[in-house]
């Protein structure tokens, strides 16, 4: 008799762990996961806030003056009090760039993470519920996409984008064509675990009942498969806006992701690498701190959440 | 008395330090094995049975570490040993089986590899003779062509087969004692009562005593020569299987052999003990039996009942110290 | 074996079956390749002409089977930039990929496994612990920043080693290697740490958890009760078991380096075909896009293949299934 509360409590239990104080504990316990989140917080609200934060509008052609070119951070000779990390070659704010950089580094990640997590869902349910010929080729799919890097697929998909917008219209639609291919990059995962979760949910005997008494099981079962699948899915969610950063960043230095009148953190790296060797290190170096940070920052949490949600692992 | 016992465990005390409190796991357990015999450690699953046989040799899983008492083999002790010197205990001194042979070996070695490796780790033979030594021992545990055997992966034996090989590579290097933690558990009903017979029987023949660590009160009574069953951490009676098994004397123990299906028992129903062990961060105050027992009285609530002696058992129950023991057993077999 | 061989291969095909419709897909969809090829002041005849002479105005199926013919005899057509056959851009720049990867891999091999196997064994060693969350930060660091990073400190402040290029090379036949010349081998240095480090801290973390795995099982508790050394037991019995899984993994990453050779070679200008295939990404040059999409699942279908043939080596079970069947 005593065991029937915890039979039931099984199907809810990545949720319901999610917010067992032991969860609370772990967090509060580790203080480096505090940091990350921290900062993470505070890269959020950078970006939110950033035309408000941020000294200067790097992208008000009006505010900035090529006077204003090359000046180094506060610390060094030659510095501007103005410029906090300096300028850059046109006279733009460093550290205002970083700001709005990250806004749409943040924004690709996110945007790409949501669509990958909608499209695996989706798809892993599918391919479990309905097993046979349709479970075999969004698996098969599935494998032959892992075979290719994120990387390799966003720059195919952007070639074959250049090909058919050509490269002026290209611009325009940048950005949803970084979305779309980081988010087509990174589907699988969630497509593997729901499908996992689903392929034992549709043999249990609730699935069979609702079908006996009329309810369309697939409804049913969804409402049983995606609470369990909420805890992986978040962990794998955490991780992927990470990779989805850096993919972005990685494209945008390729030269192949947003336009430098729409800088993200990669973009940004991309315009600094050139002066390098002159001198101007802080015009690279800056915002591949800052992006590094924010990606160690994700990863933290990232890594904290699997850990705190799968106590075996420990 | 006067013998030097093979195994002496004294006043043992096996503590878990988690986050929140520091578990007890093992408290104040002690009893002592005679050369070539068979003792049975017998209590749900919970009450330390394997904790104790790890303990023992030196292989508690950390957190878990001893916290008091001593255990001596052959009169030195060997809970105080240093990594190295332990490492010469296991295997050649005191050999262990686990529950589940599908799990206990290697798969990726053959099981002469794992055989000659354990006899040249703790033997000085060459190689050929290890080989050697390995193909007897199979023969011995009842292996077919133990030769062609030899060369074979652990996946290609049965689970009764592999215990076989387990029980082999426990004795490759003649031990003086074999802890088998419920040897036959994981395997098919059919086959567990030629494992537990082997097992009494290679012991016997190499001299080995043996400690079976065992939930079955069936195997005890036909294995053993004397029991202890453990509840909640505790040694609750020990004895020699007959008196325990004929006249229990403690609460628990008695609801335990109203568990054991017999064939020509008086009992026309199996009996059960009402609850369950507690969790090991409840554990009651006074005897831990207390909230199952059907005899529970003031002072068991209170105060923590030490084993005394009663014929050639010993027992920790304030029923049998306070002379109510009788009581005890009309009730339960009315 | 045969049979496992077999359906191996027949897998493989497929995906290369798969590959090389999306190649075709890019070559004959996107853009039309006529106009790539011909200037403005070709006439519609001429371009009616080409496209005949192409055959692009055969029936779709046809061209795909004509296509993959090609590509099986190494033939990707011209390239619209350069106007050269692609399969011979390729395969000149071929060699300076295929050594900054394959050295990028042994680094992280051989650096990654010990570093997994000792974090593995001391979980609360201060160094284990350093090493853990270096790695962290080797995997939250984006590639192509490693490499700046690399550069600011060995090329512009140190100048101990060179920012571009391969160095000297020497010419063996078709092949062009940079490890016979002193330049060439500094010039390797900074982008095989670059392309390794990711990979590196993968496969020590990989390793790591393994091994954690490995150690709670029953066959090492058994091993350990039966009083075999700590050596036999962590580098015999633990280690053995943890690189089965860790060779299929370290397998697929090999494919993954090829692919992110890109990023190394666009950073430190290394003359290899990943620095082509962004030129053409960026050109919209499909032959050349093409030809190395097809070549990327080709290896990598290949190295698949390799470390399935280690598999059997390694686990006597998968050997054991081919000798029943």
């Amino acid at each position: 008799m005593s065991d029937e509360p915890l039979k039931q409590d099984a199907p809810r239990g990545a949720l319901k762990r999610a917010l067992d104080s032991d969860i609370l504990h772990s967090f509060l316990r580790s203080k480096i996961t505090v940091i990350a989140a921290v900062i993470t917080a505070l890269y959020f609200i950078g970006a939110l806030f950033a035309p408000w934060i941020a000294p200067h509008d790097p992208f008000d052609l009006a505010g900035i003056s090529i006077l204003d070119a090359r000046v180094p951070p506060l610390w060094m000779d030659g510095s501007d009090p103005r410029f906090l990390l300096g300028t850059d070659d046109q006279g733009r704010d460093v550290f205002s760039a970083i700001l709005y950089g990250s806004r749409i580094s943040l924004a690709v990640g996110f945007l790409s993470v949501i669509l990958a997590a909608i499209v695996g869902v989706l798809l892993g349910l599918v391919a479990g519920y309905v097993g046979g010929r349709t479970d075999a080729i969004i698996m098969r799919i599935a494998e032959v996409q892992l075979t290719f890097p994120a990387i390799l697929i966003a720059l195919l998909i952007d070639g074959a984008a250049r090909g058919v917008f050509g490269n002026l219209d290209r611009e325009k639609y940048v950005f949803w064509i970084l979305v779309f291919s980081i988010a087509l990059s990174l589907w699988v995962q969630y497509a593997r675990t729901v499908r996992g979760s689903t392929l034992v949910e549709k043999n249990k005997e609730y699935v069979q009942a609702a079908r006996l008494i009329g309810i369309p099981p697939f409804l049913i079962m969804i409402r049983h498969v995606l609470p369990n699948v909420i805890g992986p899915v978040l962990v794998i969610a955490t991780i992927n806006l990470a990779i989805a950063i850096v993919t972005e960043a990685t494209l945008s230095f390729l030269g192949v992701g947003v336009p430098p009148t729409q800088p993200s953190l990669g973009t940004l790296i991309r315009i600094g690498n050139d002066f390098l060797f002159s001198g101007e290190w802080w015009i690279a170096i800056f915002p591949g701190v800052a992006l590094a940070l924010l990606v160690l920052a994700v990863n933290l949490l990232g890594d904290w959440l699997r850990d705190a949600l799968n106590p075996k692992l420990r | 008395m006067t013998e030097t016992p093979l195994l002496s465990v004294r006043d043992l005390k096996v503590e878990f330090p988690t986050r929140r409190a520091t578990l007890t796991a093992i408290d104040g357990v002690s009893f002592d094995l005679k050369k070539g015999e068979v003792l049975g450690v017998v209590g749900e699953s919970g009450a330390g049975k394997s904790i104790t046989g790890s303990a023992i040799i030196g292989l508690l899983e950390p957190p878990g570490r001893i916290a008091g008492g001593e255990i001596r083999l052959k009169g030195e002790r060997i809970d105080n040993l240093s990594q190295a010197a332990m490492r010469k205990v296991r295997g050649k001194r005191i050999g262990m089986i686990f529950q589940d042979p599908l799990t206990s070996l290697n798969p990726l070695f053959t099981i002469g590899e794992q055989i000659t490796e354990t006899i040249m780790t703790h033997l000085p033979v060459s190689e050929a003779e290890a080989r050697k030594r390995a193909i007897g021992l199979l023969e011995e545990v009842g292996i077919p062509a133990a030769g062609d055997r030899l060369d074979a992966y652990p996946h290609q034996f049965s689970g009764g087969m592999r215990q076989r090989v387990v029980i082999a590579l426990a004795l490759c290097a003649e031990p003086e004692l074999v802890i088998a933690d419920e040897p036959t558990t994981a395997l098919d009903v059919s086959v567990q009562a030629q494992i537990i017979g082997l097992l009494k029987r290679i012991c016997n023949d190499h001299g080995a005593s043996v400690m079976l660590i065992t939930h079955d009160m069936g195997v005890i009574a036909e294995t053993c020569d004397r029991v202890a069953v453990m509840y909640s951490g505790r040694v609750a009676e020990i004895g020699p299987v007959r008196d325990v098994v004929k006249s229990p004397h403690h609460p628990y123990t008695v609801g335990l052999m109203g568990a054991i299906p017999t064939l020509i028992g008086e009992h026309d129903r199996l009996t059960q003990i009402p609850g369950s062990m507690p969790r090991l961060d409840a554990i009651p105050k006074g005897c831990p039996f207390n909230p199952r027992c059907a005899h529970v009285f003031d002072r068991c609530r209170a105060e923590r009942p030490d084993p005394i002696d009663v014929g050639a058992s010993r027992v920790a129950c304030w029923l049998v110290e306070e002379g109510r023991n009788g009581h005890a057993n009309e009730v339960e077999q009315a | 074996m045969l049979a496992f061989s077999i359906r191996r291969l027949f897998q493989a095909l497929l995906v290369m079956i798969v590959v090389a419709l999306i190649a075709f897909t890019l070559f004959r969809f996107v853009g039309d390749p006529v106009n790539q090829m011909v200037g403005v002041e070709t006439t519609p005849e001429q371009r009616e002409a080409l496209r005949e002479r192409l055959g692009l105005n055969d029936p779709v199926i046809i061209q795909f089977a004509r296509f993959i013919l090609n590509a099986a005899q190494f033939n990707f057509g011209t390239s619209y930039q350069f106007k050269q056959p692609v399969a011979e851009m390729i395969g000149k720049r071929l060699p300076a990929t295929l050594e900054l990867s394959i050295v990028s891999a042994i680094l992280a091999v051989l650096v990654g496994i010990p570093m997994g196997v000792y974090t593995g064994l001391n979980r609360d060693g201060v160094l284990s612990k350093f090493l853990l969350s270096a790695s962290l930060i080797g995997i939250s660091l984006p590639t192509f920043f490693i490499g700046i990073l690399l550069i600011f400190i060995f090329s512009v402040n140190l100048q101990w080693l060179p920012s571009f290029g391969r160095g000297e090379v020497v010419q063996i036949g078709w092949w062009s290697t940079g490890l016979l010349t002193w330049s060439g081998i500094k010039a390797l240095i900074l982008p095989a740490i670059t392309l390794g480090l990711f990979q590196m801290t993968l496969i020590m973390r990989l390793v790591r958890a393994e091994m954690l795995e490995v150690i709670r099982t029953d066959y090492i508790k058994f091993a350990r009760a039966r009083g075999l050394p700590n050596r036999a037991v962590n580098y015999r019995h633990a280690l053995k078991n943890t690189l089965v899984p860790v060779i299929t993994i370290t397998g697929l990453q090999l494919g993954t380096i090829i692919a992110f050779a890109i990023i190394t070679e666009t950073v430190f200008q290394w003359p290899g075909m990943g620095l082509l295939f962004l030129q053409s990404v960026q050109n919209v040059d499909i032959p050349i896009m093409a030809a190395y999409l097809m070549l990327i699942a080709f290896l990598f279908v290949l190295i698949n293949f390799v470390v399935d043939l280690l598999y059997f080596y390694v686990d006597p079970r998968l050997r054991a299934e081919r000798a029943i069947k």
